[in-house]
């Protein structure tokens, strides 16, 4: 574990989205459990457009398995997620719902993209080709116009010199930069962040929060972080939703969560966290 | 008419090695395609797929080479089934060495870690460009020291198909020492030649290795000095 990178500053009031905008998370009921361990309990969850919502909580409160709930790499157990308008798992028809199945949730995907906190970048893939590949394949874009676009994504997030370096020829923190651009490539409605400055070096950690907070404040995207940089979530945050034993135990406002926590799990967690 | 001598009988064993590196590389062909095939079905969530797949390995493992090969070709022309020999023979060697080798490609897919899979599912990519860009090629260099393993194993078992009448080193070397009365320096001749033929075999495995870790970015320098976020996980796996 690490020390705060970020001071705390909390992000101003104004940014909370407003309620009215039709949700781009939707999620309602959901359960999952792996074996006879319940990881995740009856939660529900809005995400709104170009909100930017926060997840904190201790390890196994399963803030990573919403994350993944939300991107389809996890099938719920029970309950509907719905992602910018399309249920993931059910497919709408003239008799009401129906479940659906892999294919289904491949098409939905489009509109949402995730950050790991391993990178899972393609290790036998350049950086370039590791955004470009999805851009050709996914989008179906021309190889040069893709080429084009990966180069600049790539750019943008102060990777200029390194566009055909492999995976492994890169620090953590240029290879999650590398990921944060391919995961952008695909212009999604929503991205997810798992935890991803975690595997990092400290001295690495500053240059990917940099990047995901120019992104938080100047895109639209709607997102959802998981972080234990408590600064980096109060700056970023519209929204901050405190987990533990898969249910959402707190949530409210950077400042009501994390400056004056009502909970006595989040004053104890935080308590923990910014001791470190 | 003078009786021959081992010189005389030289260049027609000799004419076995091309014979015997066709049957290898055909057999090799049949061992790759059967053993891809075998390791997606037991790795299937299908138990449709599961189970013939572990059938198939369980049969071919299980029995006599050489029983499945008289089978082939001697017993199938009663069920109407005619293969010509070398078709029996390759498809045999195949799909024997393919049982084995299959688990070989299974535990190398397997290898692949989780997380490149997700990558490329979150993706939205689709699933033969997720198999043959994104886990294949990640899983080659892993498969690919006991490929040549199985490379140079199938060489010595391709001595099955002299029984089925083809003519390749074994075949011509039974012949000549029958002719000869003498098996001495036939058999001595054609072990050396077996010998050798499994040394370029060898060589010839460790050249596709080293091109497949280079193709794979496994070789490639670490600029950067930090270990633990550099290099990947799957590169710290056992190579085998």
């Amino acid at each position: 574990m690490r020390s705060v990178a970020e001071p705390i500053a909390l992000a101003p009031a104004h940014r909370a989205s407003s309620l009215a905008a039709p949700a781009l998370v939707s999620m309602r009921g959901v359960r999952k459990s792996y074996g006879d361990r319940l990881i995740v309990d009856s939660i529900d969850l809005d995400v709104a457009a170009g909100e930017k919502v926060a997840l904190i909580g201790p390890s196994g409160s399963g803030k990573t398995t919403i994350l993944r709930l939300a991107i389809g790499l996890v099938k719920p157990d029970a309950g509907t997620i719905r992602i910018a308008g399309d249920y993931l798992w059910h497919e709408e028809g003239p008799g009401g719902l129906r479940p659906a199945g892999e294919r289904h949730a491949r098409k939905v995907r489009r509109s949402i993209g995730i950050v790991f906190q391993q990178f899972n970048l393609f290790p036998h893939m350049t950086a370039l080709e590791n955004v470009r590949e999805p851009l050709v394949h996914v989008l179906g874009l021309p190889r040069k116009e893709s080429d084009a676009r990966a180069t600049e994504l790539l750019c943008d997030v102060g990777l200029k010199d390194h566009l055909s370096k492999r995976p492994a020829q890169l620090s953590g923190g240029q290879q999650q930069r590398v990921a944060i651009a391919r995961s952008l490539a695909l212009q999604p409605k929503v991205m997810l962040f798992d935890e991803v400055t975690s595997a990092l070096d400290p001295e690495l950690v500053g240059e990917v929060l940099r990047v995901v907070r120019k992104l938080a404040q100047a895109s639209d995207m709607s997102m959802l972080i998981v972080t234990h940089e408590i600064g980096f979530a109060a700056d970023i945050a519209d929204r901050v939703l405190m987990f533990d034993a898969g249910r959402i135990v707190e949530e409210g406002t950077p400042r009501q969560v994390l400056k004056n926590p009502s909970n006595p799990r989040t004053q104890q967690f935080l308590r923990a966290v910014l001791e470190r | 008419m003078t009786s021959s001598t081992f010189w005389d009988f030289l260049p027609f064993i000799l004419m076995g090695i091309p014979v015997t590196l066709e049957v290898t590389a055909m057999a090799m062909a049949v061992t790759i395609a059967v053993s891809v095939i075998l390791a997606l079905g037991r790795n299937s969530e299908l138990a449709i797929l599961r189970w013939p797949a572990g059938f198939v390995i369980e049969l071919f493992r299980g029995s006599s080479s050489l029983v499945q090969l008289f089978w082939a070709f001697y017993v199938l022309p009663f069920f109407g089934i005619h293969l010509p020999a070398l078709a029996a023979g390759v498809l045999v060697l195949g799909l024997n060495e393919g049982s084995y080798f299959s688990e070989v490609v299974r535990s190398g897919l397997n290898a692949v870690p989780t997380g490149q899979r997700e990558a490329a599912l979150t993706l939205g990519l689709s699933p033969a460009y997720r198999f043959f860009r994104i886990i294949l090629p990640q899983a080659l260099p892993i498969m690919i020291p006991p490929f040549g393993n199985a490379l140079v194993t199938m060489l010595k078992f391709t001595s099955l198909v002299s029984l089925v009448t083809i003519q390749d080193l074994s075949f011509r070397a039974n012949l000549a020492a029958a002719s000869l009365g003498q098996s001495g320096a036939v058999y001595g001749l054609i072990i050396v030649i077996y010998f050798a033929l499994a040394l370029l075999l060898a060589g010839a495995a460790r050249l596709l290795e080293q091109w497949v870790n280079r193709r794979a970015g496994r070789l490639a320098p670490a600029t950067s000095g930090r270990s633990r976020s550099t290099v990947p996980e799957w590169a710290l796996g056992g190579a085998g």
